[in-house]
């Protein structure tokens, strides 16, 4: 068998040269014959109805083809079943341009097709709407007396477990408490790429779709049911996705206004958002959250209660696991999770990346920190002597768990034993010097996925699964996979993803790619290398008639017995001996029922953060962020350690920089553009330290891996707002840390 | 005309010469195309991309008579007899990565790509400004390029790798 040349060991992204000479070509960027371009204008109002719309200026300018409204729109499906994506929450997704009803600002409300992009964005600009405004709720702390249990769970999402113990009467009686409340701020995703979509209409009315999405067969699914189409008349393709952070889970509005122009006009078409509409759709809620901890002297938790109030639409009951990783982290006998919503006139929030961890896990992160100072136990002490090693929410033990590893390598390589607790105590020049630190956790998941192998008797090999790379190494780490089962190099590989046509995948998200894929794309692979072999052997005075397939090796194109290398079989005389072109095999991975019974599985880390906090002018700088992760085996440690890196740097937007600003009297986000929504620009990231812990995952997957896109930003915000404490003595628990909170 | 649609016409075309990657081009343009909407749409070459289309995000960032440019904010018309390189134009006729280009395959300096044109245009700029001589000069001077993958540590580690090939080394 084969030694695992691939796996494990730093490569270059097999599609590098591509995205480095602007080859790979993003949704918005495909051509057609005859292309026409559609430009969405969008609701000034939160809330009511529109009286009346007003396109003759618009339709009277040249080139300006047709203009859609609720008022002449083409039918579409009727139930909410059918607009119901596969990650959809519960409730009646919105349906652009269905009626004259507003449900939130920004709402798509017309279509403006033309021949050109700039005379439909001057078209856009030349319609009349006239509304009928209604009050509006935009504003979570007016809506929290109105917070509710959502009645239907979203699938996936476990609600928090009933309380255990009796936490207030702990908590009442603990030696020492520290309770506050935690807020975040709404963020958008604001990947580079705008989403956008080019529908390619063929005579006879198929369809081929370039969609912004993370899971092609998502938005193909979608399409289909929503238009009523055959699913042969439809295809996604979408190579390449510039960015999303979960932004492209969820079809958005503008995929299904170009595929319904597009069949009504026979005629292919692209609209594309502009970034002030990225702020029209989905966004990473805000939540006020309530953190109750009440210990012995010794900093050994009596009670734990962590409650969540979250924002979500007037139409669909978004949820994300927000207060139970308090539990998952660490150990108490006595604890009270609760977790409820309260409505807004505003989309849907959706999954951003590590949904619930990021806001969740921020605010248990800080609170331990306040409980370190009023126990006087050292941070990293404090979260020993509460470890756990079952995950207590559930009541099961983790298939691996090497936190403690994390704490102990990132406090040395950061130097952790050269703080002093004693806020305010460092200081260079005029800076104040912080030190802080956070744990972080994410679930490991592991999904039913299909993918398929070929090998051509030309020697390529070809790997397939409807699946994504959204920048996050999917087309590298599968081809390292397949290459290591048949001993070859990366270049004799072709992978196919992001194809509706393809082997069944889910989204891409929730970092299960890399177990899940992965594994299905080994299982294929080693359906056609046993096929392969079954032929070699078989083969006319094949010198591996009487070999097994355990004494053989595979590697240069060639079957050789592991015991006397002179004797093989070329792959290319196994293919022809079988008088096929090719040998080709399905992978299907799913999750063992029994290890999911008997576990529950989580990737872990210690994040470590440096601020220089400008004494007099509150400038607030992370010159050294050190991210300790453990997440099993590591297929490639480059593009590995470029997923935690970028998770910190979203991370340090979050603590520092990130806040969707609502004006609460129009209903409306008013910093609609990325130099009023500040993200990390170069100059703000220093020093990024990227650790993975050894880590032996034996039972979660075949490939013992877990994954990497969202544990990176876990943990992040909370350590460096406990630096921003350590280093000025000031706890600001609403982020993100401005200057003006810290003045 | 009906007297409320006044005003409501689409400019002519104006005649622009224009050399792009060293091919010269004869064009018809509005005046109210973008040099980024009249590579992408006029011309389908979309290596060079739209990440804002108001000089917020660098994405779009080209280099015009060797200087780099937010495309988004330059109109095509006033670019008449400029010379100007796209991401297309930095690769050999052979395919040889350009050493920028190179280099950032080599450290990872990119993950979804999309940042990735307008980052190595603004790299190659800043080089030959001269002004970039220590890390921090490169991230003060790289940040009208944003990056939402969070690539920094490794783009900064790409460019300072070129500045050390062309044995201008930063501090």
């Amino acid at each position: 068998m084969n030694a695992q040349p691939h796996f494990g060991q730093s490569r270059s992204r097999i599609d590098g040269p591509a995205k480095v000479t602007g080859a790979a070509k993003y949704a918005a960027e495909f051509d057609a014959p005859d292309l026409a371009h559609g430009y969405v204008l969008n609701s000034a109002i939160a809330k009511g109805r529109i009286v009346e719309i007003d396109s003759s200026a618009a339709l009277a300018l040249p080139g300006v083809v047709k203009i859609y409204t609720h008022e002449n729109r083409p039918r579409t499906a009727w139930l909410d079943y059918n607009y119901r994506d596969e990650v959809a929450p519960p409730g009646s997704p919105f349906r652009p341009l269905y009626d004259d009803n507003i449900v939130y600002n920004g709402q798509p409300i017309a279509l403006v097709i033309a021949e050109e992009l700039e005379i439909a964005r001057q078209g856009a600009s030349l319609i009349k709407v006239k509304y009928k405004a209604e009050p509006h709720a935009t504003d979570l702390d007016a809506q929290r007396g109105q917070a509710y249990e959502p009645k239907k769970k979203r699938n996936g999402i476990s609600p928090p477990p009933n309380p255990k113990g009796d936490a207030p009467g702990a908590f009442e009686h603990a030696a020492v408490r520290v309770h506050g409340e935690y807020r975040v701020a709404v963020e958008h995703h604001n990947p580079m790429e705008l989403h956008a979509s080019t529908v390619i209409w063929e005579s006879g009315g198929k369809l081929t779709i370039h969609d912004k999405i993370q899971g092609v067969q998502n938005s193909h699914g979608y399409v289909t049911a929503v238009f009523g189409l055959k699913k042969d008349d439809v295809r996604v393709i979408s190579p390449y996705v510039g960015g999303a952070f979960g932004s492209g889970l969820r079809p958005q509005y503008q995929l299904f206004l170009a595929v319904m122009a597009a069949r009504d006009l026979q005629r292919s078409v692209r609209v594309s958002l502009t970034r002030d509409q990225m702020f029209t759709f989905t966004y990473r809620p805000d939540d006020i959250q309530t953190v109750s901890l009440g210990t012995g002297t010794d900093g050994k938790l009596q009670s734990l209660m962590h409650d969540a109030i979250q924002c979500t639409s007037t139409f669909e009951d978004y949820q994300e696991v927000v207060v139970n990783w308090s539990n998952i982290l660490y150990h108490c006998d006595n604890v009270q999770l609760s977790y409820r919503l309260a409505q807004l006139n505003t989309y849907t929030p959706g999954d951003m990346r590590a949904p619930g961890a990021t806001t969740g896990v921020y605010a248990i992160e800080a609170a331990m920190d306040e409980l370190a100072y009023a126990t006087g136990v050292d941070p990293i002490e404090l979260r020993l002597r509460n470890y756990t090693d079952i995950d207590e929410v559930e009541g099961k033990p983790f298939t691996s768990k090497e936190l403690k590893a994390c704490y102990a390598q990132g406090a040395k390589r950061f130097g952790w034993s050269r703080r002093d607790p004693q806020p305010r105590s460092m200081r260079e020049s005029h800076e104040l010097v912080g030190f802080g630190m956070a744990s972080g956790v994410w679930e490991a998941m592991f999904t039913k996925t299909s993918a398929r192998a070929r090998l051509f008797a030309d020697g390529r090999l070809e790997v397939a699964s409807a699946t994504a790379d959204i920048g996050t190494g999917t087309y590298t780490i599968l081809a390292q996979i397949a290459a290591d089962v048949f001993g070859m190099p990366l270049d004799q590989i072709d992978v196919k993803i992001a194809d509706s046509t393809l082997p069944t995948s889910p989204v891409e998200g929730g970092s299960w790619t890399a177990a899940s894929n992965g594994s299905a794309v080994q299982m294929a692979c080693r359906g056609v290398r046993e096929q392969l072999f079954k032929h070699a052997r078989s083969a006319d005075n094949s010198p591996l008639a009487n070999a097994d397939i355990e004494h053989v090796r595979f590697a240069d194109n060639r079957i050789a017995l592991a015991s006397d290398p002179s004797r093989f079989v070329t792959f290319a005389d196994a293919i022809r001996a079988a008088g096929v072109d090719h040998i080709e095999a399905e992978g299907n991975s799913a999750p063992d029922k029994l290890t999911s019974m008997r576990y529950t599985a989580y990737t872990h880390s210690a994040i470590f953060a440096e601020v220089r906090v400008d004494e007099e002018l509150g400038i607030i700088r992370v010159t050294r962020v050190v991210s300790a992760v453990a997440a099993g085996k590591i297929i490639n440690p480059k593009t590995a350690r470029s997923q935690i890196l970028g998770g910190v740097v979203m991370g340090i937007g979050m603590a520092l920089h990130e806040e969707s600003m609502l004006d609460h009297k129009l209903g409306r986000f008013m910093n609609h553009n990325i130099a009023e929504y500040h993200i990390p620009v170069n100059a703000d990231i220093h020093d990024v330290d990227v650790i993975f812990v050894d880590e032996n995952e034996d039972k979660l997957n075949p490939l013992g891996v877990k994954g990497l896109g969202e544990i990176g930003i876990v943990g992040t915000a909370a350590a460096i707002a406990n630096a921003i404490y350590h280093a000025t003595g000031k706890r600001i628990r609403d982020l993100p840390i401005t200057i003006d909170k810290l003045l | 005309m009906n007297p409320a649609h006044a005003g409501v016409c689409v400019p002519e075309k104006m005649p622009l010469s224009i050399t792009i990657n060293s091919r010269p081009h004869q064009l018809e343009v509005r005046p109210w195309t973008t040099l980024l909407d009249l590579l992408r749409e006029q011309l389908k070459m979309t290596g060079t991309k739209k990440g804002c289309d108001h000089g917020q995000c660098g994405a779009c960032t080209v280099l015009v008579d060797g200087r780099r440019i937010n495309s988004c904010l330059a109109l095509a018309v006033s670019k008449d007899g400029a010379d100007v390189t796209t991401i297309e134009g930095l690769a050999s006729q052979a395919g040889e990565l350009h050493p920028m280009q190179a280099a950032f395959v080599e450290h990872d300096a990119f993950q979804c790509g999309y940042c990735t044109p307008g980052q190595i245009c603004s790299a190659i700029g800043l080089l030959s400004e001269g002004k970039a001589h220590s890390r921090d000069e490169i991230r003060e001077l790289m940040s009208g390029n944003l990056c939402r993958c969070g690539a920094y540590v490794n783009i900064v580690a790409a460019i300072e790798d070129v500045m050390n090939a062309q044995g201008k080394p930063a501090r």
